[in-house]
């Protein structure tokens, strides 16, 4: 049984306004079948720049990529009938309606026109879209659009997905809903190739991962051991009164058996926490010690961590505005792939 | 889970057909998409509908009383040349702002990535567009009777005629499909895209005799293939010679299918964005 993919030395530049930009720089990447492998880096790593020569979209300038054994190039046909794509923009025909849509794809894919209508009315039901799905796509809000583009990959049952940043842009029900969708595929035997900036949602969904950066896979493991590399969230403790950083320190410290650091200019007290600790646990027994809390906040780590891990360096050079959520901090940048 | 493995296996993208059904089926489909789109959109009714009619009425009321025109009846005249100013203005700037917003959507990569025959996409729509040139073309009729216009040539030449303009209307298409997926993006598209149309259309016999040009301009207006189409449709639809015409017209329709549709699908398929 050949690897879902199998790709190596894939390199990819592009000429640019600012002369020749290297997209991908002697690229491997090898997905088992029936697995979710994460492509995980910041915008401009290369990612949708695989996706698309894997996808047969663009062509590499040198190595060469096979999916289920065909190669992207010479056997582009029979890849073409093999794979689903999910790209960041929704695929689908704004003006026509969900159900025409997936039968027009269903119908491209080659299904008759029976099959194509029965595989919509299953598609539609599964992705909570038959009470929309009479109504034109521009009425659609963005999670619907991006379920509906899911769908349409689905039509032909594809061995592979590509989902090039399937949730960038949804709101966080339609991600966990999307996210849903995804491991449901899986569930089925569907292997997929999944890019994406947030590195919460690779935690969640892949099984495997690979971190990209100026178009090299800088890192290969599964999301626990980047997040062993990564090292453990931390609790960020926000006091009111500077006269309780003792208690603050102590209460922590015997919480959770590690040395806490303290902040004095930004008045907080911070500890790496282990698995199973939650706010709550810091949260009563500095209440009951008196300290007056003004914040208290688990951080994840982000995938701006991932990278100062791996590379020793910030994932975006150039920025300092950035802001980090609690989850899936996303890297600001500055376009370009 | 029994269930769902079965399933599995019942790919039919297993093995990829090809050949000429699976080429039509894949043109057809997409011909079906584009006649939903133009009958959605509201641009239909305004430059299918409302904007013949305007340039009927216009040219007639305005230059009627003061063109000279051989025969003397100025809406005659006129007609066919509106005819193929439509045409340019509706299917093949249809084509081109379509395949345009298809080239931006990211629609187009799902095309591409597809077991799709890359020519069938374009033929879809370059035929379809046909309905948008049927439409127009019968409310311009229907508002030329009312103003006077008759199909003084007879049945069997009326009917060759409208079948010339469609061909036209197609090879046009063709062009408009190659300046489509040349342009980078909708909006260059309808700023370069679409501006050739006015010199191309008014740069011919369409509105005035030629012979009021200067000579300079003559040397290309009496050879603008938009001349030769609209003199063939005056011959057809008026009942004067016109074989010369009608000839040079399918000379030139195939010529520029010939050139820009193999060139339109080669774009489309190497396009990378």
């Amino acid at each position: 049984m050949p690897a879902a993919v199998l790709a190596s030395g894939l390199s990819k530049s592009f000429e640019g306004r600012r002369g020749v930009v290297t997209a991908l720089d002697k690229l491997d990447l090898t997905v088992p079948e029936g697995t979710i492998h994460g492509l995980l880096g910041p915008n401009g790593a290369g990612k949708t720049t695989v996706v698309r020569i894997l996808s047969t979209l663009l062509k590499p300038d040198a190595g060469r990529a096979e999916v289920f054994g065909f190669d992207v190039e010479k056997d582009a046909w029979r890849v073409r009938a093999t794979i689903g794509l999910t790209g960041q923009d929704a695929a689908v025909d704004r003006v026509m309606t969900g159900r025409e849509n997936l039968r027009m794809f269903g119908r491209l894919f080659g299904l008759s026109k029976r099959a194509a209508a029965a595989r919509a009315d299953e598609l539609l039901q599964r992705f909570d879209l038959d009470g929309a799905a009479d109504r034109q796509v521009k009425t659609y809000s963005g999670g619907m659009r991006r379920r509906l583009d899911l769908a349409a990959s689905l039509m032909a049952r594809p061995r592979l997905i590509f989902l090039d940043e399937p949730t960038t842009g949804l709101d966080p029900r339609s991600r966990i809903q999307v996210w849903g969708l995804v491991r449901e595929l899986r569930e089925e035997g569907t292997t997929i190739l999944l890019t994406t900036q947030y590195l919460e949602e690779a935690d969640q969904l892949a099984d495997s991962l690979s971190v990209i950066d100026h178009g090299r896979v800088i890192k290969n493991g599964t999301p626990d051991e980047l997040k062993a590399e990564v090292g453990p969230d931390w609790v960020d403790v926000t006091l009111v009164d500077s006269a309780d950083f003792d208690t603050a320190t102590e209460v922590l410290r015997g919480k959770l058996g590690v040395e806490p650091v303290v902040d004095l200019e930004a008045m907080r007290v911070r500890a790496p926490v282990s698995d199973g600790d939650t706010i709550a646990d810091m949260l009563y027994p500095l209440k009951d010690a008196g300290v007056a809390v003004s914040d208290v906040a688990l951080r994840r780590p982000t995938l701006d961590d991932v990278f100062l891990a791996v590379t020793g360096r910030s994932g975006e050079p150039a920025s300092n505005d950035r802001t980090r959520a609690a989850k899936g901090a996303r890297i600001p940048t500055k376009g370009g792939r | 889970m029994v269930a769902v493995t079965a399933d599995l296996r019942d790919s039919t993208a297993q093995a990829p057909r090809r050949g000429l059904p699976w080429w039509l089926t894949g043109a057809s489909e997409m011909a079906r998409r584009n006649i939903r789109q133009i009958l959605r959109s509201p641009q239909l009714v305004m430059f299918g509908l409302i904007q013949p009619v305007m340039f009927i009425l216009l040219f007639s009321v305005v230059f009627g009383g003061a063109v000279e025109v051989p025969g003397g009846d100025y809406t005659q005249y006129l007609l066919p040349g509106i005819f193929v100013q439509m045409v340019l203005f509706g299917s093949v700037a249809g084509t081109t702002m379509g395949v345009a917003m298809d080239m931006q959507d990211g629609i187009m990569d799902r095309f591409r990535s597809m077991p799709i025959s890359r020519s069938s996409v374009l033929v879809g729509r370059t035929l379809s567009e046909i309905l948008r040139t049927v439409v127009s073309l019968f409310v311009m009729v229907v508002v030329g009777m009312i103003i006077g216009f008759r199909f003084l040539g007879g049945f069997l030449p009326a009917v060759g005629g409208v079948a010339l303009l469609l061909f036209f209307g197609l090879a046009l298409s063709w062009l408009g499909a190659l300046i489509g997926v040349s342009a980078s993006g909708p909006q260059s598209a309808q700023q370069v895209g679409l501006i050739w149309m006015f010199p191309f259309s008014f740069l011919s016999s369409a509105f005035v005799p030629t012979a009021s040009m200067p000579d300079w301009l003559r040397v290309y207006a009496d050879h603008t293939p938009m001349t030769t189409s609209v003199d063939a449709l005056r011959g057809l639809f008026t009942g004067t010679p016109a074989g010369d015409d009608v000839l040079l017209t399918l000379a030139w329709s195939v010529g520029i299918i010939v050139v820009s549709a193999p060139l339109a699908v080669r774009k489309y398929g190497s396009r990378s964005r």
